[in-house]
């Protein structure tokens, strides 16, 4: 078994912490996993992906091949669009549905919307809505994790401990939001699926 | 057995500490920051060895080599353009030797990701003359440092690892084993060897030569280095080296006939294997990230009679950019899989931009009105977030070449007729490579204008400190000679505009050196700080 995943979405939406959460419930698993990032000067508001590949057995290459993404998980609708010709034939799109608009040619958002829907499988969460219930805004990536977490073949504790340790260092306020936006995120998913 | 998730930088750095790392030094740049950050992050606050950032990368190297005569193990870190700055101390460190292993890590990013260009240090190494070793993997990444670190003693030669992008950065588990005892106690006193008199020189060039023939040998029996033969009868022979072996490992399963292959982890290569691979086959694809290094070994100028020679110099591989699952797969004759479209969908890009509240922007807008009416004005920039300012809506830069580069050739404008000649530059990229130029202008009291940004931070590649900034920096510019009366601080905020761009424009119409620094803490500094 070996689950291709890209993780999508804009410079400072969090899509590092997504990483560290799915690669060290990985870990935790005893999952062979290679996880790609984007540093330097891409980081400043501009479109950022990750190539994150897990697998039991041994995996070489530290990008996705186009066609073989099992699943996009993007925080930014515009950037899931981006990565689909790296989807399976019978690949799932989450998204964020809450766009994110720094430049001046942003398509109409309905637009956006009805393409996402052209996948096979595709979920378009409310996640600033279910992050601002969380507590913070700031969770929307954590919103989204959770959605997509129903899809990802590793335990449901897993992601919540990790999501802990990851906002350990940020005091018990910021970790229960995170936990919690991670919980309404799966709630979506489960609820529409 | 112990396995943790370690970015391929990190692994470099770990794999040095577990050598008995004495000392660390770099200067910060994509794709090589990691190391050090993890270097300073894991040193007990520099109680367990140093880990220092430098002010630029010839004092990280020249400050490592300080520490090898010591008999310390030191590792210097940086990207691939770090290496011309620092290529002076590295070429003659290969002359004089190392005496406590001496580590030089060089970053190489094959795809512009943040570059300005592609350039291979593997030709560096082997210019210098050292060993040069190419990790394919995580895992190599740290046993390969560990290996560079007993090679350099063993040898007395400093011993380069060479890493692309797409390995610095990303993460994969790494099996860690016991770290080797720090054991290095300093080694007084001096060897003519380090006194690099022509006379001396001669005789450790020649050392130096009659060392490749153990380097060879060396490379001939090191097991990362990797040669199976053809199975099935095929004729068909792959060289792949670093990380392009495991591009090729991931494809190797799904092929129906059985190329033989070479896998090449150290520089000079194993030209015996590679010449029993060649024996086997008719046809070699040789594939490797960078410039077709080994590739243009293997041809030489006649090629080999009755041989295929596939890569990048006959477009089989394209010839810039780094290497993908597809370039690999479509070079052993595999078809790509399709992906979904998204039609007719117009995708615009989102190319990277200053952030919302960027103390640049508001220079770049009072630069550019204080500019307005002058036709024969040329903006001098350089390397940092504020490079950005030469996309829309700025448009306010002109130039980016390399570290210190504005200030130099604003100068040359200048002194070729340009007016006004201004230089922007930030305040790290300054005290890395900009003091000297500016020296040069004080002496000449050159008609041109430097804009310093001082954001108190090297803010593009994660915030490290800057060496002049704030006060300590006005000091440096008046030690330097720089001119009170043209000596002006201004507070890039929007409600100073006006204020702001009449100082530029005064300092503009003034006909000698001006210095004016543009002071305001990086919004994602000032961020951190609210947050925390």
């Amino acid at each position: 078994m070996t689950y291709n995943l890209i993780l999508a979405g804009v410079g400072g939406q969090g899509i590092l912490s997504i990483a560290f959460v799915i690669d060290q419930a990985a870990l935790a698993e005893g999952l062979y996993f290679l996880q790609s990032e984007v540093h330097g000067m891409s980081q400043r508001g501009g479109a950022v992906q990750a190539h994150l590949r897990l697998s039991e057995t041994e995996i070489h290459s530290p990008l996705i091949p186009q066609g073989e993404a099992d699943l996009i998980l993007s925080v930014e609708p515009l950037e899931a669009l981006r990565y689909f010709s790296y989807l399976k034939p019978d690949g799932v799109v989450i998204s964020s549905r809450s766009p994110y608009i720094n430049i001046p040619d942003y398509p109409p958002v309905e637009d956006i919307y009805r393409e996402i829907k052209r996948a096979p499988v595709s979920l378009l969460v409310e996640a600033d809505k279910l992050a601002k219930e969380a507590g913070s805004l700031r969770a929307e990536n954590m919103v989204v994790l959770g959605a997509a977490s129903v899809y990802l073949p590793l335990r449901e504790e897993n992601f919540k401990n990790f999501i802990s340790v990851l906002f350990q260092t940020k005091g018990d306020k910021v970790v229960n939001t995170n936990l919690k936006a991670f919980d309404l995120g799966r709630q979506a998913a489960k609820g529409e699926f | 057995m112990e396995k943790i998730i370690l970015l391929g930088d990190e692994a470099v750095a770990l794999g040095a500490i577990h050598s008995g790392l004495n000392a660390g030094y770099s200067y910060p740049g994509t794709p090589a920051s990691e190391v050090m950050e993890f270097l300073i992050r894991q040193s007990d606050g520099g109680r367990k060895y140093v880990a220092k950032w430098c002010v630029n990368e010839k004092v990280a190297m020249e400050e490592a080599l300080g520490a090898s005569y010591a008999g310390q193990r030191a590792m210097v870190s940086f990207k691939h353009v770090g290496l011309n700055v620092a290529a002076d101390p590295f070429i003659n460190a290969a002359v004089t030797g190392a005496n406590g292993g001496l580590v030089v890590v060089s970053a190489d990013d094959p795809g512009f990701h943040s570059s300005q260009n592609e350039q291979d240090s593997r030709y560096y190494a082997d210019f210098a003359r050292v060993l040069c070793l190419e990790p394919a993997s995580h895992q190599e990444a740290y046993d390969l440092t560990r290996e560079a670190f007993d090679l350099s003693e063993k040898f007395g030669l400093p011993v380069m690892i060479r890493l692309v992008t797409r390995l610095a950065h990303s993460r994969a588990p790494v099996v860690i084993r016991e770290a080797a005892k720090k054991n290095r106690d300093l080694k007084y006193g001096y060897s003519p060897d380090w006194t690099l008199l022509p006379a001396n020189a001669r005789h450790r060039y020649q050392v130096l030569l009659k060392l490749q023939e153990q380097l060879k040998d060396y490379a001939e029996g090191c097991l990362f280095n990797r040669f199976s033969p053809a199975q099935n009868g095929s004729r068909l022979g792959v060289v792949a080296t670093g990380l392009a072996f495991s591009y090729f490992q991931e494809i190797y399963p799904r092929l129906d006939f059985g190329p033989a292959f070479l896998k090449i982890s150290t520089y000079p290569f194993p030209e015996k294997k590679l010449l029993e691979l060649i024996d086997q086959v008719d046809e070699i694809i040789v594939i490797e990230e960078g410039y077709p290094f080994v590739e243009r070994f293997i041809r030489g100028v006649a090629g080999i009679p009755g041989k295929i020679i596939k890569g990048k110099m006959d477009g089989t591989i394209p010839a810039s950019g780094e290497l993908t699952p597809e370039i690999v797969a479509g070079a052993l004759g595999l078809s790509a899989k399709t992906g979904l479209s998204t039609g007719n969908f117009q995708l615009p890009a989102r190319p990277p931009q200053l952030c919302s509240g960027c103390p640049h922007g508001d220079t770049f807008q009072a630069l550019n009105e204080a500019l307005h009416g002058y036709d024969r004005a040329n903006v001098f920039s350089d390397i940092g977030c504020y490079t950005l300012g030469a996309l829309p809506p700025y448009k306010a830069i002109q130039t980016c070449v390399c570290m210190g580069a504005s200030v130099s050739m604003a100068k040359g404008g200048a002194e070729a007729g340009v007016y006004p000649s201004v230089a922007v530059i930030g305040d790290s990229t300054f005290t890395h490579s900009g003091l000297t130029p500016l020296l040069d202008a004080v002496y000449s009291n050159t008609d041109m204008t430097v804009i310093i940004l001082d954001n108190g931070t090297v803010a593009m590649t994660g915030a490290q400190p800057s060496f002049g900034t704030g006060e300590p920096l006005d000091r440096m510019l008046v030690g330097l000679g720089v001119n009170k009366d043209h000596l002006k601080v201004i507070n890039p905020l929007p409600k100073n505009h006006q204020l702001n761009t009449g100082i530029i424009r005064e300092e503009l119409a003034y006909h000698g050196l001006s210095v004016i620094i543009a002071r305001r803490e990086c919004i994602q500094i000032l961020g951190d700080k609210k947050r925390s």
